[in-house]
């Protein structure tokens, strides 16, 4: 067997592995999934309609729940940071991974379970995000290769913020730890992003936070996807961030894994 | 194991082969220029205090942490260079059980032999062998949660042996165990060193290391202090004594009297007379206090391994955290 094949092959495992616990613990999968729907439910029966009004033209004359889906989507995919981190600081802590490192075993195996698991699993809960928001009046108009598209954004998002968060996981000395940092991806970053009102409602400073980090453009370019409108170079900034945030995630991590623990 | 077997004497090959090796964080020294040369199925016990570097030794040669300065080699390759050589030959239980709580005892056995590649036939025979063997078969559909420490270890023990490794670490391998569990894990140490598995075991436990090891290494604040048999340790100082206690001073008195190389206890009432071992220095004891004094109880006392860290390192074994 060639390395390449030993890595796969490991990797594979370590996938196996944590989609297990996934699916005999599937409390953390649910929590995933109700976070937002609360918000979902928030924004759209509650809060949705003055902020609806207070747009005007700046939501385009559309229902709030159409310009409000991509911003809920996006925080499902970062919702799945929370459970990544803790996922991996539990291996890491318990000693387990102390246990992989001693074996042959390709090395970073087990993050790369953790992250495709948790791509997996966060394609999984955008997909039942998806429903709810049908079920509340969402009417998106995008096309298969829309679709598609959308698919990709998140996949590709939650695969930049996974590496990340098992960063997290790996540096963190408790499991607390591991989650309060994620908490900057589940929330601070979201509400700072153009996912609820759009960046022009917003004073200058936080405006310009909001203009130049990563989750408006991904934000941006999931809206565009759904209803239909031109995506122009959004989708792009989109993804050249999400291979930025990847890579940084991933040399953290890789970095962490190796010094292990002291 | 047949009778071909070479005789365990200086031509064993070595397993381990430590020089010079330093490790520090920051200022604190952990281990302070360590050598070692273990032969190949022998159980080596690490001894010494918290803090004094065992399971940074332990660490270190199972690829886990690089050293600042110094070689290891380990069943013929460096632990540095050749890494991923080393891992195939060797298994580790670490203090701490490292065990997948979310999965049942059998899919953690199944788990390291897909880490293992081994083919899926061999996997489930060789996780069905360790689970009768550590006797964890019943517990095998449960996760580890419902576990005792003792069975915990087990399986730690068992994910360990999944890969047949030639040589096993056990750092610290009955830590928090009680009694009973911890000899169960004595007679697998000595299960194992009978199918000829070199073993390195650490622990603070003197009892442990003098049941268990062919030869002990004892450790201090990162150097290895002394170094033989349980034997010969003991052997080192003369701490071999007869105590025999009185009933009153004057019998006490008397009995210094007649035995001027006795050291008195006079709180204890008790003294201490130098003991060469041997049926005829008790005798001889005996005889000198004759009919007239009256002992009221006798002890034999042999050194045992605290003793030996007393006289090797001018400190008891116990106070000697940091």
């Amino acid at each position: 067997m060639t390395a390449l094949t030993i890595a796969a092959q490991d990797s594979a495992t370590m996938l196996g592995r944590e989609l297990k616990h996934t699916l005999r613990y599937p409390l953390i999968l649910i929590g995933s999934v109700l976070g937002p729907v609360v918000f979902l439910l928030l924004f759209v029966y509650i809060l949705g309609g003055p902020i609806g009004d207070g747009l005007g033209s700046a939501g385009r004359g559309e229902p709030y729940v159409d310009f409000l889906i991509p911003g809920i989507l996006m925080m499902t995919v970062a919702a799945g940071t929370g459970p990544t981190a803790i996922n991996v600081n539990t291996d890491m802590t318990g000693g387990i991974i102390d246990r992989f490192r001693t074996m042959a075993v390709a090395r970073g195996a087990v993050l790369t379970g953790h992250v495709v698991a948790n791509v997996l699993r966060t394609l999984g809960t955008t997909a039942a995000i998806t429903g709810v928001a049908l079920l509340v009046g969402f009417r998106p108009h995008a096309s298969v290769a829309g679709w598609l598209a959308v698919a990709g954004i998140v996949a590709a998002f939650s695969f930049a913020l996974s590496w990340l968060s098992a960063a997290f996981g790996l540096v963190a000395k408790t499991v607390a730890g591991a989650n309060s940092a994620s908490l900057v991806l589940q929330f601070l970053l979201p509400f700072l992003s153009s996912a609820f009102v759009p960046a022009a409602s917003m004073p200058a400073g936080v405006r310009w936070f909001t203009e130049h980090q990563p989750f408006t453009p991904v934000v941006e370019s999931l809206r565009a996807l759904l209803t239909g409108a031109p995506v122009g170079n959004t989708a792009y900034t989109a993804l050249a961030w999400c291979a930025g945030i990847a890579l940084v995630g991933y040399l953290w991590a890789r970095a962490a894994f190796r010094r292990g623990t002291r | 194991m047949g009778a071909m077997n070479a005789p365990t004497t200086q031509t064993t090959r070595t397993a381990v082969s430590v020089t010079g090796l330093r490790k520090a964080y920051g200022r604190a020294v952990v281990l302070d220029g360590v050598d070692l040369r273990i032969g190949e199925g022998e159980i080596r016990a690490l001894l010494g205090p918290n803090g004094a570097g065992k399971t940074t030794t332990v660490r270190i040669l199972s690829t886990l942490i690089p050293a600042d300065a110094g070689t290891a080699t380990v069943l013929g390759h460096d632990v540095r260079r050749d890494a991923d050589a080393v891992r195939r030959l060797i298994g580790v239980t670490g203090q701490f059980s490292a065990v997948d709580n979310l999965l049942t005892g059998e899919e953690n056995l199944l788990l390291m032999g897909r880490l293992l590649h081994l083919p899926a036939a061999r996997r489930r025979a060789r996780a069905g062998e360790l689970l009768d063997q550590f006797d964890l078969a019943g517990a095998a559909r449960q996760t580890p949660a419902t576990y005792s420490g003792g069975m915990r270890r087990r399986l730690d023990i068992a994910m360990t042996l999944m890969g047949r490794p030639r040589l096993i670490f056990l750092d610290e391998p009955t830590t928090g165990l009680d009694p009973r569990s911890r000899h169960l894990m004595w007679q697998i140490v000595r299960d194992l060193a009978a199918d000829g598995v070199t073993i390195l075991l650490t622990t603070q436990y003197l009892e442990e290391a003098d049941q268990l090891a062919d030869s002990i290494a004892v450790l201090d604040h990162g150097r290895i202090v002394a170094e033989g048999t349980p034997e010969q340790l003991k052997r080192r100082i003369p701490g071999a004594h007869i105590r025999l206690r009185f009933a009153d001073t004057a019998s006490l008195a008397a009995a210094a009297r007649t035995l001027p190389a006795g050291t008195r206890d006079d709180d204890g009432l008790a003294l201490r007379v130098p003991h060469e071992g041997g049926v005829e220095s008790l005798r001889h004891v005996l005889s000198r206090l004759g009919d007239g004094i009256v002992v009221e109880d006798l002890s034999i006392h042999t050194p045992d391994l605290d003793d030996v860290f007393f006289a090797l390192t001018g400190h008891p074994s116990k106070e000697n955290d940091r």
